[in-house]
């Protein structure tokens, strides 16, 4: 079950690797990517990938997902996908407000 | 069993009660039995608390003109909101029956995690206490949902602090989600499979998972707030570049699962007492298990129903509303299937039935005005008036806290050792009955007439329906704090109950009432479902007995 052991250099590595996405995160805050290439909303997309990484790594190291059986597998998943329904469902409010769907004729 | 033969019954002689003594062996335990039973005793505390600001309300309104000052009633109804809802109704059953129960009837020593367990009554009580704190400071006047941008800006009340107390109380549920879930799945008994669980286990279990998977919204919901209160920085509020319907979003994300947080306990227990009492395997065991985990999913995608006329778009509003309707089919499987249950079951009417049956009739009214709270027009008619107050009241008194009463009646002997007085029980509970319709059916009245809640002052045309509610909630009063006084009479002279008072089947009827620390001398081996009732064979006997007598 919980038997895994991990050796300390695998958490000093991820670490290091989460302070390293964490100065890229800050550098392309610094950078307005949008208008560099022309593609909209570039600069979010690639701010939420790195963040969507790191949680990765924290995720599946630090909290050991990675060692763990298939059962810890599906509540993982299931937060992630509660956390999906939560924002997928809040949005949809927000994208749609502007849509006319009744005139008064 | 000692003295079954002839009826009468010895208390065992060590006992979880007894097993170590001192109040600390109570502080530093980490037998469930033992924090159920601390959790029994602070919540009853808390919910005397919010009765107290139940009855200032019910005063207040008891003529149209103002007794209280307007800021004053805001004061009691938000602290009658956040203490009932908070304090009382979320942790009510989980934390109490379920702590007691759960590991008993899967046939466990504990929780898998007692020291957890323990941590999460230490939570509930230091947020508790903050609340309270406030509260003694001077309290809330944002009503218990806090809404933005008023809760941040604009509010003079303890906002903070209070956050603060519900956000610690947050992390009490969530621990005690994480117990349940893995004891559920690591610690049943040999031969104790899914589709033999009891079916207040499963409603637990995915009462569980909405704890898991909602609390951790609401803390971070908190934590927004006092972002923007304490710090300025702009989330909710329009003049700092955020939307104030972000909050409702993210409240409601959160506070609409926790209506079935208060609902799917309670429908476990009604489960537990109707078999026992009408002497029946439940009707259609697995549609009532997965009716559990089809509301506690469904029961996340129905949140904008209380956004309707927040200025939500009118394509989420139809969405909403039609999941909303949805989510009631699980809760119909569930009545229809106790009915059915009830047919030619072998009914008896002690007072944990009393309180079964009440729970169907109240829910059936509860869940199918939600219905016209569901309906995206009619609800703009309905929206914050009295119609919505009597119709969560009836979900979550008329249903949830009736089945906690009734759960408490039922295993009362099995908590303590000793019977409580059946007259005295059979009479708190018809009153409670009673009471409660004439409190809170004239509030669906009021509110279809287009009385507005959260106001301090009415039109006088309302009056005499307010003088009903107002009369029926003294009688809700008497027929709540006579519980206090026969049970407790109880654990002294109570006659001694015997392992199984009520002759009924699962688990927790085959070790000593009260049980030993760790349940049961031997790890039980399950050889059949927790409800082996035989109705025909029970029958036939007693028409055997008649047969008898007349020769
Ligand atoms: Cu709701």
């Amino acid at each position: 079950m919980s038997g895994h052991i991990v050796p300390k250099k695998t958490y000093y590595t991820i670490f290091l690797l989460l302070m390293v996405l964490l100065a890229v995160t800050v550098l392309i805050a610094y950078l307005d990517l949008d208008h560099a290439t022309g593609i909209g909303g570039l600069n979010i997309i690639v701010a939420l990938s790195i963040a969507f990484t790191k949680m990765m790594l924290v995720v599946l190291y630090f909290m050991h997902m990675k060692w763990s059986s298939k059962l810890t597998w599906v509540f993982g998943g299931a937060s992630i996908l509660w956390l999906a329904i939560m924002l997928v469902i809040t949005l949809a409010d927000y994208f749609s407000r502007g849509w006319v769907m009744f005139t008064n004729r | 069993m000692p003295g079954a033969a002839n009826g009468v019954f010895e208390m065992p002689k060590v006992t979880y009660l007894n097993a170590q003594e001192g109040i600390k062996s109570w502080l530093l335990t980490g037998d469930h039995k033992r924090i159920a039973i601390l959790y029994l005793i602070s919540i009853s505390i808390f919910f005397a608390l919010g009765g107290v600001f139940a009855s200032l309300i019910r005063i207040e309104l008891l003529t149209p003109g103002p007794e209280l000052d307007a800021e004053m009633y805001n004061r009691a109804f938000t602290a009658h909101g956040i203490v009932m809802v908070f304090m009382f109704l979320i942790p009510a059953i989980p934390a109490v029956l379920g702590n007691f129960l759960l590991p008993i009837m899967i046939g466990a020593r504990d929780l898998a995690f007692p020291k957890v367990n323990l941590l999460s009554w230490y939570l509930y009580m230091i947020g508790g206490l903050l609340t309270l704190t406030a509260m003694l400071m001077g309290g809330v006047d944002t009503g218990w949902t806090f809404y933005t941008p008023y809760s941040t800006t604009y509010s003079q009340s303890y906002v903070f602090l209070t956050g603060l107390g519900i956000f610690i109380m947050g992390f009490s549920s969530i621990t005690t989600g994480l117990n349940f879930v893995i004891t559920t799945h690591k610690m049943r008994a040999p031969g104790m499979t899914w589709s033999r669980l009891p079916l207040f286990v499963w409603s637990q279990y995915a009462t569980s998972l909405v704890m898991l998977l909602g609390t951790p919204v609401i803390a971070i919901t908190v934590v927004l707030l006092a972002a923007e209160r304490v710090f300025g920085v702009g989330i909710f509020n329009p003049n700092l570049g955020g939307d104030p319907v972000l909050f409702q979003h993210l409240f409601w994300f959160y506070s609409h699962p926790a209506v079935y947080i208060m609902i799917l306990p309670a429908m476990g227990v009604i489960s537990e007492l109707i078999a026992a009492f009408s002497r029946r395997r439940v009707f259609g065991y697995s549609f009532v298990a997965f009716s559990s985990l089809a509301i506690a999913i469904f029961g996340f995608l129905v949140w904008g129903h209380h956004l309707f006329v927040s200025g939500q778009s009118a394509y989420a509003g139809i969405i909403f509303s039609l999941l909303s309707f949805i989510v009631a089919i699980p809760s119909a499987v569930k009545v229809f299937n106790w009915t059915t249950t009830l047919y030619k079951g072998s009914i008896s009417y002690e007072t944990p039935m009393l309180y079964a049956l009440a729970f169907i009739g109240l829910f059936a009214i509860g869940g199918l005005t939600g219905l016209f709270c569901a309906a995206l027009g009619l609800d703009v008619h309905i929206t914050d008036t009295y119609f919505i107050i009597a119709h969560f009241h009836y979900v979550m008194v008329g249903s949830t806290v009736i089945a906690y009463l009734g759960g408490i009646h039922y295993w009362w002997p099995k908590m303590t050792g000793r019977s409580y007085p059946e007259f005295w029980g059979k009479l708190s509970a018809m009153l409670i009955y009673v009471g409660f319709n004439l409190t809170f059916f004239p509030q669906f009245i009021l509110g279809y007439l287009g009385m507005p809640r959260r106001y301090h002052v009415y039109p006088p045309e309302y009056q005499v329906l307010n003088i009903l509610s107002t009369a029926g909630a003294s009688v809700l009063a008497v027929g709540f704090l006579m519980p206090v006084f026969y049970l407790l009479w109880s654990l002294k002279y109570g006659p001694i109950a015997g392992p199984n008072p009520w002759g009924a089947k699962g688990l927790e009827w085959e070790t000593a009432s009260p049980p030993p620390t760790f349940n049961f001398d031997a790890t039980p081996i399950v050889t059949q479902e927790a409800y082996a009732y035989d109705a025909e064979a029970d029958e036939a006997a007693y028409q055997a007995a008649l047969q008898q007598d007349k020769r």
